[in-house]
């Protein structure tokens, strides 16, 4: 199945002996002209000429700009708390996936060239000349980091691994060295307004295929809109919900919540991407034109409220950064959050009981949950500290009977990243895929075992997709993994639902 | 690498997707398709050719959703899901079966 080895589960999880360079040949492809180009980056997948002068200018502008990257640059004291807190570490072994060695890749040319310590002494502070050869290193190591933050809430200083990488991203890209999946979605969005290359009349065939379908199953005609104008709610979802499994589900769900709780909505073909992978390459203007997208869209589809789908990364652009890069939201509605998370409205409905639940419909499932790294640690989804680890349990326990937690050091703050995150989920990284899924896989098999578990529920589109690759190679089933608002879809009985059942059960009963 | 079908050298991307979409003939997926240990069935045709004709229509591979619900009003109800596409197309039905009808790749978080 695959030409390198699968990592063995485990009861307890295991610290890996540390080996050197096991996982330096993994480096994703590079972006050439014409994908680097439309963000704004030069060169053709190659270092472009006075790559190092370039190289060190923009570091330098960067410690300038960010002050946090300038402490984390100088504040780590190596004392190991981090070492094996990374998944990739934890799956490979590799000793530069210790994230305290790969943050030291951009260190030490950082204290060569910033440092009285390192401009003189270079040898006693382990400073490093700028080579090539570190370039290929920095470009092989910070895309084995998924920028899930994990190893910070265990740092005692509180230095932001995911920070680091970004920057190290940004300036690589800067130099000829960007990373072909991300600037090819990045591209794709800039130009048709989401990371498939959706189309809107593509969109709109989906959409009206939904509407069938749901019909079909429920008899209840429940609306899936797009770009209509004067609708209260604009859904800003990530376009796999469109077009992968088990995404789909999960809209289909949304779509049912919102006809339950009877309030207009649409989805935007501007618009239709929540996901903002400018995040993933540290590039602030491309993430700034990327959100600057939902403004026109709403601003266009004059609605009240923007309300995001299940995705986790796009949810820490969303909920922290989105009123800087494309506020203020003054035309919104004030009486509600800007924005909103899916789960949040749902949970409301929930509360209010205006939804109507059969909760027997997830019998034949017994549900974990996964906490997407992003969601976890970087954001709430409703007003109190801790309600984004709360409210996704509620709504499921809502609708499902069987619910049991993994172990508690790989849940909430402590969540393990899927092993695809920060743009790192590409058939070129699977191996760092498969073996970075280890800590996850390893609680969701205890899980089953010891409690029955049988499905695990996520609120990520990269988690759902690199779930859905990687199980099999752990000899779970793909489609174990499921939307949160899948399970609320099939749970939910919606007005109307049943009653030609009924009334064909009345006719024959009279018969 | 490009690939070589019926004496012509046709280029593709670093992952064996075709460049140019206009390069593309059945003898192209015969080739991608054995390349990979696999004898394209009149079955992996459907889907093919379906492939085709919907990016034609909407410059895009269909979603999941939409593939299924069309295999499964064709070839009957009970083939209409993704565990019967991915009999057939063991790596996924949306990256082999595009990639063997020239399309491009679906990027993004799928």
């Amino acid at each position: 199945m695959a030409d390198f080895e699968i990592p063995e589960t485990h009861e307890f999880p295991v610290i890996p002996t540390v080996m050197e360079g096991v996982m330096s040949h993994s480096a994703p492809f590079l972006a050439k002209e014409q994908f680097q180009a439309p963000l704004g980056f030069p060169g053709n997948g190659e270092l472009i000429e006075g790559w190092k002068e370039t190289f060190l200018e923009k570091l330098g502008e960067m410690l300038g700009k960010y002050r946090s990257l300038q402490v984390f640059m100088d504040i780590c004291v190596k004392c190991g708390a981090c070492t094996d807190k990374c998944h990739y570490f934890l799956g490979t072994g590799d000793a530069k996936n210790m994230p305290v060695a790969r943050q030291d890749l951009l260190r030490k040319v950082y204290r060569r060239y910033f440092t009285f310590a390192g401009k003189h002494f270079p040898k006693l502070v382990g400073a490093v000349d700028l080579t090539e050869e570190i370039i290929d290193e920095m470009y092989s190591y910070y895309h084995q980091c998924s920028e899930c933050r994990r190893c910070s809430v265990f740092c005692p200083y509180g230095i932001d691994t995911a920070e680091v990488t970004m920057a190290a991203r940004d300036i690589l890209a800067h130099v000829g060295k960007g990373q072909k999946y991300s600037n090819e979605i990045i591209g794709k969005v800039h130009k048709i307004g989401n990371n498939l290359g959706l189309p809107e009349p593509a969109l709109a065939d989906t959409l009206e295929g939904l509407e069938e379908e749901v019909e079909e199953d429920t008899g209840v005609k429940v609306r899936y809109p797009l770009d209509e104008k004067g609708a209260d709610i604009l859904l800003v979802t990530p376009s796999a919900d469109f077009f992968a499994e088990p995404h789909v589900d999960g809209l289909i769900g949304y779509g049912k919540v919102f006809h339950a709780a009877g309030v207009s909505w649409t989805v935007s073909s501007k618009a239709s991407e929540a996901a903002n992978f400018g995040l993933f390459i540290g590039n602030y203007e491309n993430m700034r034109e990327i959100s600057l997208r939902i403004r026109e869209a709403a601003k266009e589809l004059g609605v009240k409220r923007i309300i995001f789908g299940e995705c986790g990364h796009a949810w820490r652009v969303a909920y922290s950064f989105l009123n800087t890069l494309a506020g203020p939201w003054d035309f919104l509605d004030p009486n509600y959050p800007v924005p909103q998370h899916i789960l949040d409205f749902t949970s409301d409905c929930l509360d209010r009981g205006i939804l109507n639940i059969d909760k027997s419909e997830n019998d034949w499932m017994t549900l974990t949950f996964h906490d997407s790294c992003n969601v976890a640690r970087a954001s709430r989804i409703g007003s109190y500290p801790g309600s984004q680890f709360e409210i996704p349990r509620k709504v499921i326990k809502a609708v499902c009977n069987n619910f049991h937690d993994m172990a508690p050091e790989t849940i909430h703050d402590s969540t393990f990243c899927c092993g695809g995150g920060g743009g790192l989920l590409t058939d070129d990284l699977i191996e760092l895929r498969i073996k970075g899924a280890l800590p996850r896989m390893e609680a969701l098999k205890n899980v089953i075992e010891d409690k029955g578990v049988t499905h695990m529920a996520a609120i990520c589109a990269i988690c759902k997709s690199q779930f859905t690759k990687v199980l099999p190679y752990y000899g779970m089933t793909m489609d174990q993994i499921v939307s949160v608002h899948q399970l609320v879809s099939s749970a939910i009985i919606l007005e109307g639902q049943g009653d030609e059942d009924e009334a064909e059960a009345d006719t024959e009963e009279a018969a | 690498m490009p690939i070589e079908v019926n004496g012509k050298s046709l280029e593709v991307d670093e992952e064996g997707y075709l460049a140019n979409l206009n390069d593309w003939e059945p003898a192209v997926a015969e080739v991608m398709a054995k390349e990979e240990g696999l004898d394209l069935s009149d079955d992996h045709w459907e889907i093919i050719n379906f492939l085709r004709e919907y990016y034609e229509e909407y410059q895009i591979a269909p979603a999941v959703r939409v593939l299924t619900k069309a295999v499964g009003k064709k070839l009957g109800k009970e083939k209409g899901n993704s565990k019967y596409l991915y009999e057939l197309f063991p790596y996924g039905p949306g990256k082999q079966a595009c990639k063997y009808a020239g399309l491009p790749k679906p990027t993004g978080c799928v």
